[in-house]
């Protein structure tokens, strides 16, 4: 493998890992505050997507503000999501929330196959400009890759500023850790919770957009497998930990690109690296790197 | 409350099971088209419903990897009996490895090797995953179906990969998927009242308590994921004989088959035998049912054209539905026995006093 193959798998490696890192940090948050793995977040991202693309299409919106309109929706349907299906069942054993959520997933799915049909459409509404291409001797680089990582890692910022420098981002933070104590001190739970939620919904339909334009085929289904990984990614992280699902979800798409770009006759079993990465790391360190919570053993 | 003595409850226990056969019988034979079919199916759904609330519902920890162990099992079996130069035929990217390219069995042999792999497979999975609780237990055996369902569409010499296994013979009929369905029904049913059972239900309640009354906990897990293994690798093998084409996408013996075996069994009651094989029942039967919303019709000279996916949509509803109003299902984690029975009717009887 030469350096320039080394370079350009490094970047396409820190694109990945930037949209699973995205996704990642709606799980981390919601299971940090609801010790809930909510598998509809990855069907609330491919909703995100079909709006965004449907704004264009059916309303020929300008594509900047149908990614807007998109990623608005989809905060929008991780709150209606949460009201609807999670907050009946909080004091419910937490083995029900969680086939709840493999039932919103499923519904979710279900719905879009009805509403926008099974069949795959192509994500062909952003500007040509983002596929050109820079050459810098051997390593491609296209626009789109630059406009990715920027996006990215600002609204990576953007997040760790709203956790740790803001005072909602410390009840979000309090009530990952004690729910009862953080209302006693005047913070409104159930606000908190929905906010994590848009706030999650609306990263991951970010992501999933950027992942459209990336791989630019939009179905039913384009969310379930980066949503699994992106919750390995948080465990890989120490999930309820937000730099965790940083760190896990760049580790993730960077092992990834270069474990096949060392092997390519492995390209095959490239989606099975997140899950024997996840069996693994549950086997010797089930907190993650970031040790978050001790997982109680009973 | 009069309790039903153990006689009389194996004799209208004996009576029921005849009657069953009796009635497929009648169905086998005078109905045509594809009810038959669907309940064959109803009968291989209930063997994978009832071997799945063995480890989700009796045993109280939440597997997602049920498909995986299907998918074994039907790969295994179809293996086994599709014929030599059938697989000669199928194999063209590259050809079948050695024993099993000269191998030719009956469908009895094959289905119980398809039990037995995916049982060892169960064993692989559940010993080291086992050790970690709740969600994670969930996480890690979703996990090992993609690996194995992966593994699949990428070995071309054993599965065929991605191409799938074509023109299985339809070997499975109404008393294969029944008889087989009874067989799991016998065994789990005296595995979950057995002692075995017992501590299986105690360390659902509360795992400290059951540990701290001497019950080895990872191994009666263990046991009964084996055994639930077992049981899917059979539904596998009646499934597989039953489609007669079977392939490695996730829609089919992937994450959905999971998806529906769970909606079934939490239709019927976690943890119940006979309310998995009625969720089993309805599965099958409203799936097919819901094919005339998914197709074009004319209603009173309206064309109301035909919306495809309606019926997944509307058992996703049904799901919900039960998840928030109705956790317990049809039966909650009682079983449909004739003691059952009676105390229902005879607590009617009481109410209209």
């Amino acid at each position: 493998m030469s350096s320039s193959n080394l370079i350009q798998d490094i970047i396409n490696g820190l694109l990945l890992g930037g949209l699973y890192a995205l996704i990642a940090i709606g799980y981390t948050m919601v299971y940090g505050i609801l010790r809930l793995i909510n598998f509809a977040h990855g069907d609330i991202l491919m909703w995100g997507v079909y709006f965004a693309l449907y704004a264009v299409v059916a309303l020929s919106m300008p594509w900047w503000i149908a990614f807007v309109i998109g990623i608005a929706l989809a905060g929008l349907l991780g709150f209606t999501v949460e009201k609807v299906a999670y907050k009946p069942l909080r004091s419910a054993p937490r083995i029900s929330s969680l086939i709840t959520a493999i039932g919103m997933s499923f519904f979710l799915e279900s719905l879009a196959v009805v509403v926008w049909g099974g069949i795959p459409k192509s994500f062909n509404i952003y500007p040509k400009f983002f596929n050109r291409t820079l050459i810098f001797g051997h390593v491609r680089i296209q626009m789109l890759t630059f406009f990715i990582l920027g996006v990215t890692f600002i609204l990576l910022l953007a997040v760790l500023w709203l956790l740790y420098r803001t005072n909602t981002g410390t009840a979000m933070r309090a009530i990952a850790t004690d729910i009862p104590t953080t209302s006693l001190m005047g913070a409104n739970v159930n606000n908190i919770i929905s906010l994590t939620f848009i706030i999650g919904s609306m990263l991951a339909a970010t992501s999933g957009i950027m992942w459209a334009m990336r791989y630019p085929q939009v179905q039913p289904y384009m969310g379930f497998v980066p949503g699994m990984k992106a919750f390995i990614a948080a465990v890989i992280g120490g999930i309820g930990s937000v730099p965790g699902a940083l760190v896990g979800g760049f580790l993730l798409g960077m092992t990834e690109i270069i474990v096949v770009g060392l092997f390519p006759n492995l390209a095959g079993y490239r989606d099975a690296f997140a899950y024997v990465i996840l069996i693994v790391l549950l086997m010797f360190r089930p907190t993650g790197i970031f040790r978050v919570y001790s997982e109680q053993k009973v | 409350m009069k309790r039903i003595s153990f006689k009389l409850n194996f004799v209208l226990t004996t009576l029921f099971v005849i009657g069953t056969g009796f009635f497929l019988l009648w169905v086998s034979n005078s109905f045509g088209g594809y009810w038959p079919r669907i309940i064959t199916l109803m009968g291989i759904y209930g063997i994978m419903a009832v071997s799945y609330t063995l480890v989700n519902g009796v045993t109280g920890i939440f597997s997602l990897g049920h498909a995986g162990f299907i998918a074994i099992g039907a790969y295994t079996a179809a293996l086994l009996t599709l014929p030599i130069q059938q697989k000669a035929m199928s194999f063209f990217i590259e050809p079948l490895i050695w024993p099993l390219n000269s191998i030719q069995m009956g469908f009895l042999p094959a289905t119980i090797i398809g039990g037995l792999v995916a049982a060892f497979a169960a064993f692989l999975v559940g010993y080291p995953s086992l050790r970690v609780t709740g969600d994670y237990f969930a996480i890690a055996t979703f996990g090992f179906a993609e690996i194995i369902r992966i593994v699949i569409q990428n070995s071309y010499n054993i599965t065929n990969g991605s191409l799938g296994l074509k023109s299985i013979p339809p070997y499975t009929t109404i008393w294969w998927a029944w008889g087989w369905l009874l067989v799991t029904v016998i065994v789990i049913g005296s595995l979950k009242f057995s002692s075995y059972g017992r501590a299986l239900r105690a360390m659902s309640e509360d795992t400290v308590a059951a540990r701290a009354m001497g019950i080895d906990v990872f191994k009666h897990q263990l046991i009964s994921f084996v055994v639930s293994g077992f049981f899917a690798g059979i539904g596998g093998a009646l499934y597989a004989h039953w489609l007669t084409t079977i392939d490695p996408r996730p829609t089919s013996l992937g994450i959905m088959l999971t998806f529906f075996v769970l909606i079934m069994i939490v239709i019927g009651g976690l943890g119940s035998i006979s309310g998995a094989v009625l969720g089993a029942i309805f599965f099958a039967f409203f799936a097919q049912w819901l094919r005339i919303v998914e197709s074009p019709m004319n209603f009173f000279g309206i064309n109301i054209p035909g919306i495809p996916g309606m019926s997944m949509l509307i058992f996703a509803i049904i799901f919900i539905l039960i998840m928030l109003f109705r956790r317990k299902g049809i039966m909650g984690k009682d079983e449909l026995s004739w003691q059952y029975i009676y105390n229902y009717f005879s607590k009617k009887a009481g109410d209209q006093d």
